[in-house]
């Protein structure tokens, strides 16, 4: 596809046409940027004026700060359980602001390097799911009624219907207890809702007049959904994925929590795990337990907010709900 | 006409099922090590329970056969026996299904009850304090691990407050039966946990359905024609406002399913639940085959029959 021909499809295709007139020619390429530059200042603002969104936002990059400089904050003794040197089991204190596990562990530390594999396996396996959700949706909207539209439809349809997370926990059952048996089994279950919604405002996109004059000029089927199809669609799958983290996160804890997660890694759910597991209710142990369940219930709720958020700006017909 | 509806729905169902059967069939061969290896290493099997292991699933036949096997085995209720103990699976859930299906059903029909209530309540008020308070309040719920919020519960009302047994399904042992009220006294705080784990999507479903409503032409000619606040509310405004909620009734089924294999877990209540954490905790693959094949099975159906009434509730889908 030769750039002067398809200059202006590319502009037309613009969703935001507000009559600005350009003073001099610019280059297709300028002319997306220049575009995509405009919408994301725009949404932005949309983001920055929501409150909840901010406060959500504020504390995913709390988070991820932390994860990232966990090394740092914490030493590799002091979550080993042959070195640790603290008391077994001693509720909050001076030395231990969220007291220790039953190998004398700071809860803390466990909480600030649980927080790595939380966040890793929340976004890995969200890439995972959004990549198979979008690939189908893009493809099953494109074609939309045809026979492969049939077959990627159903196929969604059942991901949609069977319970997914007893599939996630016999898959992680049957593939053993890996860090990466656990991303896959997540991905793997949690893609379907993405392709639905793709699918739909593939659908939509697809009857623009912009993408008939792209085939038109002769543009093939990979061309228009790379280039045109996509671009649009591309704020929704975003919302969606930012949704999928919170899905992805809370299975996580769970298949942490029924013995399927890594046993090398510790994650906030494996706490839990080892908390439950050391007796914590009979003995009372709560120092231990409640920590990394507000630790996972604040980003669910941070990533949801700013998903909710999202999914606003770039529906405006949920713009009135709130 | 409506028979053509119920009947494509029926088709779709069974074609669930295929496929469920047949991811379940894959599932279990993509696994370390062949069936056979890992029925011989069971050492509590006997030799006459792996022979017949052997013959009923045809393990030494060639992949395609095993399937078609597979298939009419399982079609015709054969399930196997488990690798641990060699009991014939059927009779293992047999005896479990029932307190998962009271604990699923109390769950999920309070969490769907209340939670549409509480729905209707706030989107018809939308910014009330009662609106704001009751929407952050399903938001906070649905970011909650519900087997870290089962723990929660477990520790504070049967812990240190003593207000409920500690867990399993009974206190009675051996001969006497259970009685209901001690039945109930162990079922409140599984059941408590499941409901507030999944009533906060209920809330949400139903509040935007409400907001959604609330604009329409025919609230306004309700309301122009003199009836009350409250008569709109529940003649006009929920009836139409239900399908999404219904919906998400039946499919809630599948993840509340899911949810209450943890549930299960923290509260040593003897269903499905609990026989699947066993499974996993003994890799007894056979049981977790069934116990999958199973939850498909309650959700296709819960599906199909939704499927049904919605086609009887609102004739407009029939035309999709």
């Amino acid at each position: 596809m030769s750039n002067e021909i398809s200059d202006p499809t590319a502009a037309s295709g613009a969703a935001d046409n507000e009559g600005r007139r350009p003073e001099r020619l610019l280059s297709r390429r300028q002319l997306t940027a220049r575009r995509r530059r405009d919408s994301f200042t725009r949404n932005w603002g949309m983001f920055k004026a929501n409150k909840q969104a901010m406060v959500g936002l504020g504390i995913l990059v709390f988070f991820t700060v932390v994860a990232f400089l966990s090394p740092l904050l914490v030493s590799a003794d002091a979550i080993d359980p042959a070195a640790a040197s603290g008391p077994p089991n001693s509720p909050p204190s001076a030395n231990y602001w969220l007291g220790t596990d039953s190998f004398g562990r700071s809860v803390l530390s466990l909480l600030i390097v649980g927080s790595r594999v939380s966040l890793l396996v929340g976004v890995t396996a969200t890439i995972g799911a959004v990549l198979i959700g979008a690939t189908v949706g893009l493809v099953s909207g494109y074609y939309g009624g045809t026979r492969i539209d049939t077959v990627l439809g159903t196929l969604t349809d059942w991901f949609l219907v069977i319970p997914w997370l007893v599939l996630a926990i016999v898959m992680a059952a049957i593939l053993g207890p890996t860090l990466f048996n656990v991303i896959l089994v997540i991905a793997v279950t949690s893609w379907a809702m993405t392709a639905r919604i793709v699918r739909a405002q593939t659908l939509s996109v697809r009857r623009r007049p912009f993408i008939e004059r792209a085939r038109a000029l002769g543009a093939s089927d990979w061309s228009i959904i790379t280039h045109h199809v996509l671009p649009n669609v591309f704020p929704v799958i975003f919302a969606q994925a930012v949704l999928t983290v919170a899905v992805a996160i809370l299975s996580e804890t769970t298949l942490a929590i029924l013995g399927l997660g890594d046993p090398t890694a510790i994650s906030w759910g494996r706490i839990i795990e080892e908390a439950f597991n050391a007796g914590s209710m009979a003995n009372g142990y709560w120092w231990w337990m409640i920590p990394p369940g507000i630790a996972i219930i604040c980003v669910t709720l941070a990533v949801t907010m700013c998903g909710y958020a999202l999914e606003e700006i770039f529906n405006p017909k949920l713009r009135r709900r709130h | 006409m409506r028979l053509r509806y119920i009947r494509r729905k029926c088709g779709w169902a069974l074609l669930t099922l295929w496929f469920v059967l047949t991811a379940n069939f894959f599932l279990f061969r993509i696994m370390p090590g062949d069936p056979i290896g890992l029925l011989a290493r069971s050492q509590r099997l006997s030799a006459e329970a792996l022979a017949h292991q052997l013959t009923l699933f045809g393990l030494d036949r060639p992949l395609p056969l095993q399937y078609l096997i597979y298939l009419k085995q399982t079609l015709t209720g054969h399930l196997g026996v488990s690798i641990i103990s060699g009991t014939d699976i059927s009779t293992l859930i047999a005896g479990r299904i029932w307190p998962t299906v009271l604990l699923v059903g109390v769950g999920t029909g309070l969490a769907a009850l209340v939670g549409v209530l509480i729905g209707i309540k706030g989107g018809w008020a939308r910014g009330t304090s009662f609106d704001r308070s009751s929407l952050y309040g399903s938001l906070l719920l649905y970011a909650t691990p519900e087997g870290w919020l089962g723990m929660l519960l477990l520790i504070t009302f049967a812990g240190t407050l003593g207000w409920f047994p500690a867990g399993g399904y009974t206190s009675s042992s051996g001969d006497t039966a259970p009685q209901l009220g001690d039945i109930a006294s162990h079922l409140f705080l599984p059941a408590l946990t499941l409901t507030l784990g999944y009533i906060g999507s209920f809330v949400i479903v139903m509040r935007s359905s409400m907001i959604d409503v609330k604009d329409e032409d025919y609230i306004t000619t309700a309301r122009a024609k003199g009836l009350s606040d409250g008569q709109v509310r529940r003649r006009h405004a929920v009836p139409n406002a239900f399908l999404p909620s219904f919906t998400l009734i039946v499919l809630s089924v599948g993840f509340i399913l899911g949810g209450a294999i943890v549930v299960e877990t923290v509260f040593s209540w003897p269903g499905l639940g609990l026989l699947t954490y066993q499974a996993i905790k003994d890799q007894d693959y056979p049981v977790l085959q069934a116990v999958f094949l199973l939850s498909s099975l309650a959700v296709i159906m819960a599906n199909l029959v939704a499927d049904i009434t919605y086609g009887f509730l609102d004739p407009r889908i029939e035309e999709v």
